[in-house]
């Protein structure tokens, strides 16, 4: 037995092969599993996958980092789940390529921020964070409000989405750029069309300025929906305990 | 290997191992080194058995004693509310105002409160509750929609302006400035009025004249003296505490296009013995009438 580990010690080829293989063998048991155990993704009702602006919202919320400081993972403990609501799903984040679960808190987590403030003050906390929490280490990001947002890519973002697995129909597609424009407007025409194919959709004016779409609207469409789609009156606990 | 070598020095056998005349010595593993490691792959094995662990078909052993993160949480959570039942089941059955007067579950509402409203309330009301522009301070004796129990109680739980609540708080002061009768000069001067009433810098003559103009359109809600009302959220103009600003040309801003809060409805998110606590905590703050 010594003298046969002896040629794995002197071939550094041999070595590295059988190396390579005991890894592989490592990963199969730990990380494959995950991707057809039935039970990893549990049965909810009332996810969907974003709409166009709120993922034009995610985008923007991933471009500045956001992520850095905040996680969106409430983790099942008692003082996490007295603080920030129901414990997160993976049902939850299972149209979000990449997660955002974050690693670590310097804000709070934001997996159910959604309709916890109104839009003005998130505009307000955008723009000058300090000016309603003066205990504040948040960076402004005033110039959102300035920026108009980028629509004529809507649907590139839905079918690079729908590419890896998200999805999203030919209809969703073909009217990316109109509901992106419609979401931010209450009064649109097809608000109610967008309604139907996006469940739940918050649908109004988001920057405080009708007249323009920007990257503040996105922005605040995307957090006014997070953690809120989820219908936990149907959600049976006790056949998703892991 | 076929014969021991024996180190002569040491008296150790050697591995056989030689690198220009120096041998390597076997010496054996430390026992408590050894014996921690065969406790480790013994408890190894009792921690796959006792828990969840190896991934079948469908989902991954159970293990026997049946943990689940999930399931500790909510444990965890029973516990924990059991623990605080004494005083849970009272809140739930008595009215706020007779668990203001019992001392001991004053002051576990108080403090439940105070916890409550540094996780939900101070985003917006501070951390002091002292507010912000368009945010309301909490700690005085000004109240848009009533400062006593039930009244901040009905606040918490359907909010203001929050569309998703049938039984939620409305006020929609109109938009002077879009209405072309009523008239930039007709805003100026009930802005200089508005000013003379809580003794803001402004012209007198102005003021005079916006008197009258103010009777006719503001008083219905705002009353006869800029006293305000209650029951339709029209604030107190007479007391120096200005909720979008304090100067002429704030006033103006105002009565040309109205801005209106939105405070969300905290019925659904928080349980009902919480906005209860919450109610107790945020009249005990000073302004409670």
């Amino acid at each position: 037995m010594i003298e046969k580990h002896e040629k794995i010690e002197k071939s550094a080829t041999l070595l590295l092969i059988l190396s390579f293989l005991v890894v592989t063998i490592g990963g199969l048991v730990e990380i494959a599993p995950l991707f057809y155990l039935q039970n990893t993704i549990e049965k909810v009702k009332g996810m969907r996958p974003y709409t166009p602006l709120e993922l034009a919202g995610r985008n923007i919320y991933i471009r500045e980092g956001c992520y850095l400081c905040h996680s969106q993972m409430i983790r099942p403990f008692r003082d996490e789940v007295e603080r920030y609501g129901h414990y997160s799903l993976a049902a939850e984040s299972m149209y979000d390529h990449p997660f955002q679960w974050g690693s670590k808190r310097t804000g709070p987590d934001l997996a159910r921020v959604g309709n916890r403030y109104s839009d003005a003050w998130h505009r307000q906390h955008l723009k000058n964070p300090q000016s309603v929490v003066p205990e504040s280490v948040m960076p402004r990001y005033a110039f959102l409000a300035d920026t108009p947002l980028r629509t004529d890519d809507a649907a590139m973002h839905l079918k690079t989405n729908a590419a890896i697995g998200v999805p999203y129909t030919a209809d969703q597609i073909a009217n990316a750029t109109a509901d992106m424009i419609a979401q931010g407007d209450a009064d649109s025409e097809t608000a109610e069309a967008l309604a139907a194919r996006y469940p739940k959709a918050q649908i109004r004016d988001f920057d405080g300025n009708p007249k323009r779409l920007t990257e503040m609207d996105a922005l605040i469409a995307y957090l006014q929906m997070l953690g809120t789609l989820v219908d936990f009156s149907s959600y049976k606990a006790e056949e998703n305990l892991r | 290997m076929s014969k021991k070598d024996i180190d002569k020095i040491t008296g150790v056998e050697t591995t056989g191992h030689e690198w220009d005349g120096i041998k390597e010595l076997n010496n054996p593993l430390p026992r408590w080194w050894l014996w921690t490691m065969y406790a480790c792959i013994i408890w190894g094995i009792v921690y796959v058995i006792l828990y969840p662990a190896i991934p079948l078909i469908n989902s991954a052993t159970p293990g026997l004693l049946g943990q689940t993160a999930r399931g500790d949480v909510a444990i965890a959570i029973t516990d924990a509310k059991k623990a605080q039942s004494k005083f849970l089941d009272k809140i739930s059955t008595m009215s706020l105002e007779d668990i203001r007067k019992d001392q001991a579950l004053f002051e576990f509402a108080r403090a439940g409160g105070k916890a409550a409203f540094a996780v939900n309330c101070i985003q917006c009301h501070g951390s002091g509750a002292q507010g912000s522009p368009g945010f309301p301070n909490l700690n005085d004796d000004d109240w848009m929609w009533g400062g006593t129990l039930e009244a901040i109680h009905t606040t918490i739980t359907h909010g203001i302006r929050q569309d998703t609540d049938d039984d939620t708080r409305t006020s929609d002061m109109p938009e002077f400035g879009a209405d072309e009768d009523f008239g930039k000069e007709n805003i100026a001067k009930v802005a200089n009025y508005v000013a003379s009433l809580s003794n803001v810098k402004h012209d007198a003559a102005l003021a005079k004249e916006g008197a009258a103009v103010f009777e006719e359109s503001c008083a219905s809600c705002h009353g006869e003296k800029g006293e305000g009302s209650q029951e339709v959220g029209a604030p107190n103009l007479t007391d120096q505490i200005y909720f979008y600003g304090s100067t002429v040309d704030d006033f103006a801003r105002q009565v040309t296009k109205p801005r209106h809060g939105i405070m969300p409805a905290w019925a659904g998110r928080l349980d009902k013995n919480t906005i209860k606590q919450l109610a107790i905590y945020v009249h005990s703050l000073g302004g409670g009438e």
